[in-house]
């Protein structure tokens, strides 16, 4: 597989300094250093880069075992038993939680980016009193644990709104700006040239037709990161379907229903590894042809400024 | 732009109105939940029967009487220290060997990136099954090696690092993020090291490190708050490896084994939705929240570059 380079800081020139090319025996010592660098560097990084990969390999290989074997400790099947990915979709409920992970991440993501960037625009390019503090409050919505708010958010959505063993009190509030996304829009908005929506206004395009016209399409890459985040954020959530939907098997998510497919299939260690290499493919599958928006949404959160 | 630099309420108006999703959403999804969590720590509060003020009652409760609290609080800070530090030190050396890499770096990239995506959930049950004593391959393999391999997710003394290992497999962003400050770092340094005749320490010590330290002060401090949080895998990786046969919802002892894998996050949950005692759950959330915050005040105070670029 490989990667398409993308985020200019990622591909810049390597760092290491060029010396102009010399010759005789101080040269060839150099290449000799040279060479021994280079296969030094890639042995450590093939070692590392195998501890990173097998335990998927391990997950697969379990996942086609026959139930015996994968209680055996054995790390090879003696025979591929593929019918066991059949075996949990046909598990009651698995696809329906797929189809609620869908919703879930869906709307949320919707929501969610058409909610971040009007708030993003104006914590980047307006110039207002109390921006500060609304960066602070923002910055701070993003720190907060989400225990810390959950009771009587729970309590509200229980009672005053009878929603709970759905999962609306989770999609909800995402129409409403997620921190985390609004911090990281406004981050990439920063690096827009002011003179691009001058020239708008200065050609009697209104604020909005503004945001719509000339932003919007400029900020293509970091709404696509934020998309990707708030999906895989509501795709892998444990902690919010458990507080809402955990009352009504009907409602629940993959990432929810894992646990308990497992719980459910006691010694059943291939079919549970099945069961979570599906749950994981997605993410992977999305993350291959979206890694560019990917690593630009993390380079962003922690480097630029 | 001359039209609205006259009429300022016409400019706030349409500060506010940009702003106004955002604002209610802060005020009913932060705002007003926080200050009912203060309400509720004051209150006895079953969810059934009106809540009825009791003074100091819970907070004396969960400081002083409460017998899972100061193991709760000793697993998170110890996850916070230990997890927080070698996912630094982690993160910052896979970051140092992929700018070495010359030849397939897209590969090794994703190689090292893709655990980070794992589904938590998903992540964790793979981990108690590769960990798993008995017949989970890692011990297999060890014990071809002639290592007797420890019962990891089922010792109180190795549960804890068995998460660890986990959450250092899924390092993939700190990777990403270390890796782009390190070849943010001026070319032209290195070279005048060189010209001094610096060696590869000498040149890491003052040449890189400087300059990269912001960036590991945002990891730790993100880290910090990320582990104060820590709840999904603790808790998945208890239930699984305590075996119990019973799905989500239900109530077992928490922290498997031995308390030794509870968080304060894990505590706030079976307070408030298990034991219906919400006054203790909305203490145990203030705890939390109080720790946050005083590490978010850092964040901000130093220079991080979470706030940078103002203008």
């Amino acid at each position: 597989m490989t990667t398409t380079h993308t985020n200019p800081a990622l591909t810049a020139p390597r760092t290491t300094p060029r010396t102009a090319p010399a010759r005789g025996p101080a040269a060839s010592r150099a290449r000799r250093k040279r060479v021994l660098h280079w296969i030094a560097v890639h042995s450590i990084a093939i070692a590392v880069a195998l501890l990173f990969v097998l335990p998927f390999v391990f997950v697969f290989l379990t996942s086609v075992m026959s139930d015996d074997q994968a209680m055996s400790g054995d790390l090879w099947p003696d025979s591929w038993h593929w019918e066991n990915y059949r075996t949990v979709f046909r598990t009651e409920g698995f696809l329906d939680w797929w189809k609620n992970s869908l919703l879930y991440a869906g709307l949320g993501t919707l929501f969610t980016v058409c909610s971040a960037i009007p708030a993003a625009y104006a914590l980047a390019k307006f110039r207002f009193r109390g921006r500060r503090t609304a960066m602070i409050l923002v910055i701070s919505t993003m720190m907060l644990p989400p225990q810390v708010v959950v009771i009587p958010m729970y309590l509200v959505w229980a009672q005053q709104f009878h929603l709970s063993g759905t999962l609306w009190p989770l999609i909800i509030p995402m129409a409403f700006g997620d921190a985390y996304s609004i911090f990281l829009l406004r981050q990439f908005l920063l690096t827009i040239p002011k003179e691009y929506i001058e020239s708008a206004k200065v050609d009697g395009c209104g604020e909005l037709r503004t945001l719509l016209r000339i932003v919007v399409p400029m900020a293509k890459p970091g709404i696509a990161a934020i998309a990707l985040f708030q999906f895989f954020y509501c795709w892998n959530d444990y902690f919010g379907p458990q507080i809402y939907a955990a009352q009504n098997p009907a409602s629940w998510t993959l990432s929810y229903g894992l646990e308990s497919f497992k719980s459910a299939h006691m010694v059943n260690w291939n079919l549970t590894m099945a069961a979570t290499l599906l749950v994981m493919a997605p993410v992977c599958l999305v993350f291959f042809f979206a890694q560019k928006a990917f690593v630009e949404g993390v380079t962003l959160t922690g480097v630029k400024g | 732009m001359a039209l609205t630099l006259s009429r300022p309420a016409r400019r706030r108006l349409r500060t506010l109105g940009f702003l106004s999703p955002w604002l209610i959403g802060f005020s009913v999804f932060f705002a007003y939940p926080l200050l009912a969590t203060v309400y509720f720590s004051f209150m006895h509060y079953n969810q059934i029967k009106e809540p009825a003020f009791v003074g100091l009652r819970n907070w004396k409760y969960v400081f002083q009487d409460m017998p899972l609290f100061g193991p709760a609080l000793w697993n998170t800070l110890w996850l916070v220290v230990v997890m927080v530090a070698l996912r630094v030190v982690f993160g910052l050396s896979l970051g140092l060997l992929v700018t070495k890499i010359k030849s397939g770096v897209g590969l090794f990239r994703t190689a090292f990136y893709l655990p980070y995506l794992a589904p938590p959930v998903a992540a964790t049950v793979a981990f108690v099954f590769l960990l798993n004593p008995g017949t989970g391959p890692v011990n297999e393999i060890l014990s071809k090696v002639g290592i007797d391999g420890p019962n990891w997710f089922n010792d109180p003394t190795w549960a804890k690092q068995s998460l660890v290992l986990l959450s250092l497999w899924g390092i993939g962003d700190l990777m990403v993020i270390f890796m782009a400050a390190l070849l943010d770092v001026p070319t032209e340094q290195y070279e005048a090291a060189e010209l001094d005749g610096a060696g590869a320490w000498a040149k890491f010590r003052y040449v890189t490190w400087p300059s990269i330290t912001p960036i590991v002060m945002f990891a730790v401090v993100t880290g910090v708050v990320q582990t104060m949080q820590y709840y999904t895998q603790a808790l998945v990786a208890g239930k699984l490896a305590s075996g119990v046969s019973i799905g989500p919802g239900s109530v077992i002892q928490p922290g498997y084994p031995d308390h030794s894998t509870l968080t304060v996050p894990q505590l706030v949950y079976s307070m408030g939705f298990q034991n219906f005692n919400t006054g203790a759950a909305c203490v145990l959330s203030l705890v939390l929240f109080a720790i946050a915050m005083a590490v978010t005040m850092l964040l901000m105070r130093k220079r991080s570059g979470l706030l940078a670029a103002e203008d």
